[in-house]
């Protein structure tokens, strides 16, 4: 495990952007799911996604994260192309340095394997063969997603929603990626669930200096966790910059629109 | 009897020819599960389907065929399977596994060693050892491609996790010449060390799941593990009640409704070549001089 982790480390150890987006579009068929997307992320930096439904966010994560192949524009990870890397190397990027943390944890999780099972596939997809290390790691980050670790040996189906959330979260870090993909992580969960996610979102975030592309509907989410902000409109970005600067002070008239939609309490 | 209006062993010769490409495709690729045209035969699947279309594909008028269920030549499937090729292909049968040129099994292998020349043809029920953790089949094919099997420890983590110890009794899973994982059928774990380097060439077939696989001679197999929890070959800690024989896998048997149990060999040929040989087990008496 610890061969395959520095293997692609010791790449990363350069300056620059952590990832590099030129061009991307993806079509299906004749219809837009999203066209043009240019960006770069930095280590460390969290970078929001928002838009309504049907606005290509969620197809523009997935191109990102290798779910959907793009039709065109490429994605420059620590210097190397996603797009056009064999599908064994993105695979162990995947389980390596990326986590893809979904909507819905049923996606994200085995529902059917014990929470300890869970957070240990992925240290076991890249090779740790000793179980009571396992377990050890296991523990360890229920602890850190604020699940009993005596719980380890229970089903995801025996969990709260909020707690589903969290293990997912656990599962995915548990490799130490350096990149984090979240579709709408506080979706469906009420909202004191939402704020401690989001509260232990950006403690994990800020310990483990992940950079995090996140994609929600909801501004609130964007304002807490997200450094920069991407607006999208029918699969094209129409406005970008400072999560502050677009939410106080935005220039395009859907973003206005957007933000004006917030309900205040 | 319409023997006659059969061709040798069954199979007509097209369908025989389309299974040994199979076969010798899966042993160019040891512990690869070769797609193949699996046909309907007499008998329904579960009863040994696969086993029975790669035998009809190795058989020769020459060969000597025997056939064991769980070990033993004289339970159903083994007697009919044993005899159904005697009347199609008329090949000599027999029980000693010395004697055979092909073996067909059904979830265990032979005690006696077996030697070079032999074939040993396994039945298989689900020739996936990723299927009850992954059920797409498009999904399991991408991992074996892609040599993808963390999930494979995951299983063996939660029997851990359960029950304290590696519970997988069968089917334990394995990993072929370092490559492929592969699903050795629901033969006891204790008969997993001698997957690996036998002599014998090995072939599997599933006919529901259409499935042939195969481990040339002397291919190197290993059992999944954990450093701290290893693989161990478990038998039942008795001897045979009827032999004696300490080594052998054991099966128990419920003597009366007190109670009262007895275990014997599993593979009756090695048992009775013991037996015949003199030794005695709890309870056989001795023979009277």
């Amino acid at each position: 495990m610890e061969g395959a982790l520095s293997i692609l480390s010791k790449e990363k150890q350069q300056d620059g952007p952590l990832l590099r987006v030129e061009g991307l579009s993806k079509f299906y068929g004749g219809r837009i799911g999203c066209a043009d997307v240019s960006f770069d992320l930095w280590p460390g930096e969290v970078l929001g996604i928002v838009g309504e439904s049907g606005s290509g966010k969620s197809t523009l994560l997935s191109c990102l994260a290798g779910h959907l192949s793009p039709d065109r524009g490429e994605v420059i990870y620590a210097g190397r192309d996603t797009v056009t890397m064999p599908e064994p190397e993105r695979r162990m990027l995947g389980r390596t340095d990326w986590a893809f943390v979904h909507q819905n944890p049923r996606d994200g999780l085995r529902m059917g394997v014990s929470a300890g099972g869970n957070v240990g596939e992925r240290l076991m997809a890249v090779g740790a063969r000793n179980y009571g290390a396992i377990r050890e790691t296991a523990s360890d980050w229920l602890g850190r997603v604020e699940i009993s670790p005596g719980r380890i040996d229970d089903r995801p189906r025996q969990f709260s929603g909020g707690m589903q959330q969290r293990l997912q979260i656990a599962r995915n870090l548990v490799t130490g990626p350096k990149l984090v993909f979240m579709d709408e992580p506080t979706g469906g969960l009420d909202v004191s669930v939402q704020a401690r996610l989001l509260d232990l979102l950006r403690g994990l975030v800020r310990d483990m200096g992940l950079a995090v592309i996140i994609v929600t509907h909801d501004l609130a989410v964007a304002r807490l966790l997200a450094h920069r902000l991407m607006v999208m409109k029918d699969g094209r970005v129409i406005e970008a910059g400072l999560t502050d600067q677009v939410l106080d002070d935005p220039q395009a008239a859907y973003t206005q629109l957007l933000v004006s939609s917030v309900l205040q309490v | 009897m319409t023997d006659q209006a059969y061709n040798f062993a069954y199979l007509d010769e097209q369908t025989k020819r389309m299974i040994r490409r199979a076969i010798l495709k899966g042993i160019a690729v040891p512990g690869y599960q070769v797609p193949f045209a699996s046909r309907e035969m007499p008998m329904p699947y579960g009863w040994g389907t696969g086993g029975v279309q790669v035998t009809a594909a190795c058989l020769t008028p020459e060969d000597v065929l025997k056939v064991i269920d769980q070990g033993a030549d004289d339970t159903t499937n083994a007697v009919s399977i044993r005899a159904f090729f005697a009347r199609t292909a008329g090949v000599a049968t027999t029980e000693a596994t010395a004697q055979a040129s092909v073996i067909q099994t059904r979830h265990r292998i032979p005690e006696a060693p077996l030697t070079e020349g032999q074939i040993l043809v396994y039945q298989v029920p689900i020739p996936e050892p990723l299927r009850f953790l992954e059920p797409r089949e498009s999904e399991t094919r991408r991992m074996h491609a892609l040599e993808d099997y963390g999930l494979m420890h995951v299983k063996l983590y939660e029997d851990i996790a359960r029950h304290g110890e590696i519970a997988t009794a069968y089917a334990y899973p394995v990993k072929v010449e370092g490559r492929y994982v592969m699903d050795p059928s629901p033969i006891p774990k204790f008969d997993n060390p001698k997957l690996g380097g036998m002599a014998a060439i090995q072939l599997f077939g599933a006919g529901r799941e259409q499935r042939i696989y195969a481990l040339p001679p002397y291919t190197r197999v290993v059992s999944l593990d954990f450093e701290d929890h290893p693989f161990v070959a478990s038998k039942a800690d008795h001897a045979c009640d009827l032999c004696g024989s300490e080594v052998s896998y054991l099966d128990e048997v419920i003597t009366d409704d007190r109670g009262s149990r007895m275990f014997c060999c599993s593979d009756t040929d090695y048992c009775a070549g013991r037996r015949d040989a003199g030794h005695r087990g709890r309870l056989s008496p001795e023979e009277v001089a």
